[in-house]
């Protein structure tokens, strides 16, 4: 026990940051129907622009910017790639965002020149080093379940509250539907990235401030297993994927504790698989009946 | 009887454009040393083409879109270049683990018993029909529960097993089989473009003779409405399961004939960035176009390896500008083709027509031909 409590206080760290992406993608398939390939590589840009933002200007205005930019390129991307294609089959949307992580992840190979960015400016407070328990950590993964929490308790409260959350519950119920009901759907899906990015960008800060670098494929790990914490909590619903965060968070950590690293993310795909074997709607999905 | 003549005419201007490309082949493997750029080119965009064709016939022809391909070409690759290291080598490949389990290697045994260059090439083709076996096997462990999955869940599931098969192959206690995180090399290859291409063109040709087959005809009507064809008659899961494990089976060859090509071979570098780039090469081909992906297979080929390496390294069409024209700059240029591709051409080049003799004849005049070709979608 003693020698797995890093790996759990890790875990449930890990977790809160698969959380932050995988809202990002239940909230966009939820609407959509599309698991948005691009997502990770949108937490990824995140990290690079914290990488060059904080080494350059005060926290104070590179925090903003990330979260600003971040959120204009998920805004962008949903205009430019998705939004053309709204009337066509799923699989060319699919398709598209596919084409779109690619692209992102090869500009930012010319941008960066395809080293890996070291973080040299972590942010000062959060990644210092403390101890809970008799076990050392920075202080970074402590805050960031709790963070998590808190911006998911406001998510739902506006999901449940507002106008814009009536329009997105109403278009993931019913696309066609809330669209003859006068939801300015195109609104809400832009919105739906924004908050989606928001997030992303978030977990982005907080995954990098505990990371030595940030590579070009550094999002799509990290988005992939966040896309299953989706799957596995019940695509469309966002406790369904903070639960299953968590989960796979600790699963991953504590796998790596128990000295089978290569696994950690095999175990994450085969839950994955044995998932969408058994139960398709995950924890607390709904369930679809196909119609002829 | 006119259409007979018709078809005759057509087979044998078909044999003869096949025989001229067999030439043209030969003479360019006689002219140019193997490392020249262009036998580069041609190796590896047929193993491009290979592999884009058997995805084209899961995501294309059966509408079944599966993500898996770099997991199946890893199969195939490991496989034959376990099979075929020369034994006198295996030690020095297998330093970390003893010379590895495997102590024979088929080309070997072959090149023995048959004659150097027949035996050894035998050898080879048979090592990578092993590997396309392995994969096809692997496909149908894998498709009997993940066939049952729709679409995107489909695409999630075949992708989260290759990346399993990836993690597995990288296992330490796997290590005298697949050699762990090490590389493999000193595998045998054929030494000349012209074995690629008409290997693949073999096995090119099986897979459209399969596609105009009752089967194929299957594989399109499940693409087009499952439960209609089921109500056909046809029997969804067998089929499907079949167009899986057909496409594995020559995915694991391709993997196989990269290996070759590149040399050595790393569980590493079979991403699925890798099957993302395959994917690609299909949809700017047409899906549901077997000479669309092979056309684009070699176009995209050519132009990333060759055309378009100005753009990474300074010059470019005798542009001299070293800042914009840096490391990564031809990436970044061909992924914004694929995305007005994507965006704007959904069909590809050859959307879902196929290229054919009949389409030459049409284009070169023959008013004749284009009376009778008249209301048959080909081009």
């Amino acid at each position: 026990m003693e020698a797995l409590l890093p790996y759990i206080i890790n875990g449930i760290s890990a977790g809160g940051q698969y959380a932050l992406i995988a809202i990002g993608y239940t909230m966009v398939y939820g609407i959509l129907r599309l698991i948005n390939f691009a997502h990770g590589d949108v937490f990824m840009v995140a990290g690079l622009i914290m990488v060059y933002t904080t080494t350059s200007m005060p926290l104070y205005i590179s925090i903003p910017i990330v979260l600003v930019c971040t959120v204009v390129l998920g805004f962008v991307i949903e205009r430019v790639a998705y939004k053309p294609l709204r009337s066509a089959p799923r699989m060319s949307l699919m398709i598209s965002a596919i084409g779109v992580s690619y692209l992102i992840q090869n500009l930012a190979f010319y941008i960066t020149g395809g080293l890996p960015k070291p973080v040299l400016n972590p942010i000062p407070w959060v990644s210092d080093t403390i101890t809970i328990f008799g076990a050392l950590t920075k202080r970074v993964t402590l805050i960031t379940p709790i963070l998590t929490l808190v911006l998911v308790f406001v998510l739902v409260y506006l999901i449940k509250n507002t106008k814009i959350g009536m329009g997105m519950r109403a278009a993931s119920k019913d696309f066609e539907t809330a669209q003859l009901m006068g939801v300015k759907i195109n609104s809400v899906i832009s919105f739906t990235f924004i908050v989606g990015s928001f997030l992303a960008a978030v977990g982005s800060i907080l995954y990098f401030t505990n990371y030595p670098s940030v590579a070009i494929t550094s999002g799509s790990l990290p988005g992939l297993r966040a896309f299953i914490a989706a799957v596995f909590g019940g695509i469309g619903s966002i406790p369904g994927a903070v639960v299953g965060a968590f989960i796979i968070g600790l699963c991953e950590e504590l796998i790596k504790g128990l000295g089978y690293s290569t696994f950690s993310d095999a175990f994450t795909f085969a839950l994955l698989i044995v998932v969408l074997c058994v139960k398709p709607t995950g924890l607390f999905g709904e369930k679809v009946t196909d119609k002829v | 009887m006119i259409r007979n003549n018709e078809k005759r005419k057509e087979t044998i201007l078909g044999i003869f454009l096949l025989l001229l490309l067999l030439a043209v082949m030969t003479f360019i493997d006689a002219k140019l040393p193997s490392y020249h750029i262009a036998i580069k080119v041609i190796k590896k965009a047929s193993v491009y083409a290979l592999v884009a064709v058997s995805m084209n016939l899961l995501n294309g022809f059966t509408g079944l879109f599966s993500l898996g391909q770099a997991g199946f070409m890893l199969l195939g690759a490991y496989t034959y270049a376990v099979l075929s290291i020369p034994v006198g080598k295996r030690a020095g490949v297998y330093q970390y683990f003893d010379g590895g389990w495997i102590q024979f290697s088929i080309p070997e045994f072959f090149s023995e018993h048959l004659g150097e260059t027949f035996g050894l090439n035998m050898g080879i083709i048979i090592a990578l029909l092993l590997g396309g076996l392995v994969a096809a096997f692997f496909a149908y462990l894998i498709g009997l529960p993940v066939l049952r999955l729709k679409s995107d869940y489909l695409a999630i599931a075949t992708l989260g097993f290759a990346e399993i098969l990836r993690a597995f192959f990288q296992w330490k206690k796997l290590g005298p089989l697949t050699n762990g995180s090490n590389l493999l090399k000193s595998y045998p290859d054929f030494g000349s473009a012209t074995g690629y291409i008409v290997l693949i063109g073999i096995f090119i040709a099986l897979i459209v003779l399969l596609v105009n087959s009752t089967y194929g005809r299957a594989f399109k009507a499940i693409r087009d409405d499952e439960i209609a064809a089921e109500a056909m008659g046809i029997n969804l899961a067998k089929h499907k399961r079949m167009a899986f494990i057909i496409s594995s089976f020559f995915a694991g060859i391709g993997g196989g004939m990269l290996a070759m090509y590149m040399g050595t071979l790393q569980a590493l570098s079979f991403k699925s960035t890798m099957t993302y780039e395959i994917l690609l090469v299909v949809v700017m081909g047409g899906i549901g176009s077997i000479t669309g992906s092979v056309i684009t297979s070699f176009l995209y080929i050519a132009s990333m390896e060759w055309l378009l390496r100005g753009l990474d390294s300074g010059t470019f069409l005798g542009i001299n500008a070293p800042g914009l024209f840096k490391n990564g700059f031809r990436m970044a240029v061909v992924s914004l083709i694929i995305m007005v591709v994507v965006l704007f051409f959904s069909k590809g080049i050859m959307g879902d027509r196929e290229f054919s003799v009949k389409g030459l004849i049409r284009l070169f005049g023959g008013k004749k031909a284009k009376e009778n070709a008249g209301g048959d979608g080909n081009v």
